[in-house]
């Protein structure tokens, strides 16, 4: 019969099924971070275990790191506590730490990838919830909360249901000035943010095809922003060829046996899925959300909806929205002032991220009174970025280039809004708070958009410039 | 484990209202910076309440509140398990809703803290009755999949797993999992890539 990947990866790492109905399913790569661990840790040293495959289990800091000066002892007494803890727990059980003085520390779901980690046919789990984003490699990859992470610390397993598999069809090509972010925010915005519960996405088609792995990190981050339990999409030469010559990566003639392996797992042709969704490439335009959730999102040049335009039930959320945001249903989108530009993240904290937003400011200048910063997503790419100049280009432009970490994409550092600030961020949420500041605003969209609004200091459409 | 069965959860409950409640407002970010659990149970929706004098968590009327009453969608976003554990930590020992994030509902599940989902008529119907009279008593039956309030029985859905979980007391995994040391071990000696693909 012909399988899904869901399927061939599932059936691998079945362990047994559970008294519960659910399966125990073996976790080939663990990635750990500071903020969801150290209660788990806690919790295995009072059960008095070890950790169960330490050369599975790979750590890092991300979320607390401040940007600007990442001298230890941090500033911030809580932060520096929480990277003790985890430097700590590393030691005693043998965990591989990429910390700041590795030179290789960075947002937990780019080092991954960018460390040839994440390769196809596993089974990753991570205490955060854009563990997803790793599906990009035909894995498939969980957020987990720290009870969870305490299992596979300690057992190397998860107890978990199956998804069921809506594959998400996206075909034709993509137009100019649109990317894999305004892919993903498209999906979401016509399947909604409940629409993925139950579901694991299967992304396919010859758009999606098309990108690079970057740009399927991107479009896989956010699934769990459309509800899915995780997402991915079918490994091809793409995908081999991005793993050759990763410092993780199989060498040689393991290569070559682990390539066939790596297409073996891809989903069958004939494979059935229990919902198809379909849209075409050239009707996706760039992307703004409007609301405070990542299904609230318009095309850069519509309107935004007014509540009376709310699907069924949704009335009260779009008002909600709208109040929090002081919007008007009815109002453009596009001219939105803005304060603040935020290029970074798991999403969009990438080289060619970068690359792509350097091209918009390259020999422009950010608009008055905009604080912009350009926050890489890993040590390899800050890096990488400046053997390019592309921190030069930035800072030229009047971005602060700041250093690797989570930054204003959430607020567990210093990097955070201030009272009801707008800031067009290349992150993924957009909940109420999520910046830092309980009553500040954010709009999702690509990085060249974020970039071409920094410069311009309102929201534009990237295709008109 | 018996301690560790739930089956009938009682008590008052606590109304809130609004679809897609995600895990940033239940528990700010800036609460995440800490090594335990410790104390997160007075910051639960602490930027939301700062902005609304009358959520259901600053009404004197819900205090002691233990089962928590909301609609869709609940638990969206982060997976950070300090969200049920601060609502936990404030007192709420089960919850009820039209549904339910995933990673919230296994991490609920993960900590015995049971979430039933009813449909949407049913869900009004325990949100009036809870707002017009908080001393009321509800009960969440996990064997029967049923909320009883007064003389009304409500239907409500749980997976069997999840169902099983609960009665028998064994929704903290880490003791089951570890039951199948030499069936992880197979896992692990059959995957290719723990075996340098040697085995393709
Ligand atoms: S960049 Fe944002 S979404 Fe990604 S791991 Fe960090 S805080 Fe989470």
């Amino acid at each position: 019969m012909s399988k899904t990947l869901l399927d061939k990866v599932w059936n691998a790492h079945a362990v047994c099924e559970l008294p519960s109905g659910q399966t125990q399913l073996f976790i080939g790569l663990h990635l750990v971070h500071e903020v969801t661990s150290p209660q788990a840790f806690a919790m295995l040293r009072e059960l008095g275990l070890k950790v169960k495959y330490p050369e599975q289990t790979f750590a890092t800091i991300d979320h607390i790191v401040p940007t600007q000066s990442q001298q230890r002892p941090f500033a911030d007494g809580l932060a520096e506590e929480m990277t003790q803890s985890l430097t700590d727990s590393c030691e005693e059980f043998g965990v591989t730490f990429y910390d700041l003085r590795s030179g290789q520390q960075g947002i937990v779901h780019v080092i991954g990838p960018e460390k040839g980690l994440t390769q196809p046919g596993m089974t990753i789990a991570c205490g955060d919830s854009h563990t997803s984003t790793h599906g990009a490699f035909g894995t498939i990859a969980f957020g987990i909360g720290t009870s969870q992470i305490r299992d596979v610390l300690a057992t190397q397993c998860l107890a978990i249901s199956k998804p069921k598999t809506r594959k998400i069809e996206i075909s034709g090509s993509l137009s100019e000035g649109v990317f894999a972010k305004d892919i993903i925010l498209a999906i979401i915005h016509h399947l909604g943010v409940k629409g993925g519960i139950g579901y694991a996405y299967e992304y396919c088609g010859s758009a999606i095809e098309y990108l690079n792995m970057e740009e399927r990190l991107t479009i896989c981050n956010m699934s769990i922003e459309g509800g899915a339990r995780c997402g991915y999409i079918n490994p091809d030469e793409t995908t081999i060829d991005y793993l050759r010559n990763r410092e993780m990566s199989p060498k040689g003639d393991a290569f070559d046996r682990a390539a066939k392996y790596w297409k073996s797992v891809a989903s069958d042709d004939t494979a059935s899925f229990d919902d198809v969704f379909k849209l075409n490439g050239k009707d996706i335009e760039p992307m703004v959300t409007w609301g405070i959730n990542p299904g609230q999102s318009v095309p850069v040049n519509q309107k935004i909806p007014s509540p009376s335009s709310a699907p069924e039930g949704e009335q009260n959320s779009y008002q909600e929205a709208l109040d929090f945001m002081s919007f008007k249903g009815g109002e453009s989108i596009k001219g939105t002032p803005i304060n603040v530009a935020f290029i970074g993240s798991c999403t969009n904290g990438r080289i060619s991220d970068l690359r792509e937003a350097a091209k918009v400011v390259q020999g422009s200048k950010v608009a008055n009174n905009i604080k912009a910063l350009v926050v890489p997503g890993s040590m390899a790419v800050a890096a990488q970025a400046k053997k390019e100049g592309l921190d030069q280009i930035f800072s030229e432009a009047g971005f602060e280039w700041r250093q690797a970490g989570c930054s204003m994409c959430l607020a567990m550092n210093p990097d955070k809004l201030k009272g009801r600030e707008i800031c067009a961020s290349s992150s993924n949420r957009n909940f109420k708070g999520r910046q830092g500041s309980p009553t500040g605003r954010t709009l999702l969209m690509s990085p060249s958009m974020v970039a071409a609004a920094a410069i311009a200091g309102e929201v534009v459409d990237i295709r008109s410039i | 484990m018996n301690d560790a069965k739930r089956n009938i959860i009682s008590g008052r409950s606590i109304p809130l209202r609004g679809n897609d409640i995600d895990t940033d407002r239940i528990i700010p970010a800036r609460y995440l910076r800490c090594v335990t659990f410790d104390g997160l149970g007075e910051h639960a929706f602490e930027d939301d309440r700062e902005q609304d004098s009358n959520h259901p968590f600053n009404q004197d009327r819900y205090a002691g509140a233990n089962i928590l009453i909301v609609e869709k969608n609940f638990g969206c976003g982060s997976s950070r398990e300090h969200a049920p554990q601060s609502l936990n930590k404030w007192g709420i020992t089960g919850i009820v809703g039209e549904s339910f994030a995933e990673i919230f509902f296994a991490n609920c599940q993960a900590m015995g803290i049971p979430c039933l989902a009813v449909n949407h008529e049913d869900c009004q119907i325990l949100l009036n009755a809870s707002e017009a009279n908080p001393s009321i008593k509800i009960s969440m039956n996990i064997e029967d999949k049923s909320i009883s309030l007064q003389e009304l029985n409500i239907n409500a859905s749980l997976n069997d797993g999840s169902q099983r979980a609960f009665l028998e007391g064994t929704w903290n995994a880490t003791a089951v999992l570890l039951k199948a040391e030499n069936e992880i071990c197979k896992i692990a000696s059959s995957l290719p890539y723990l075996n340098d693909f040697s085995n393709v």
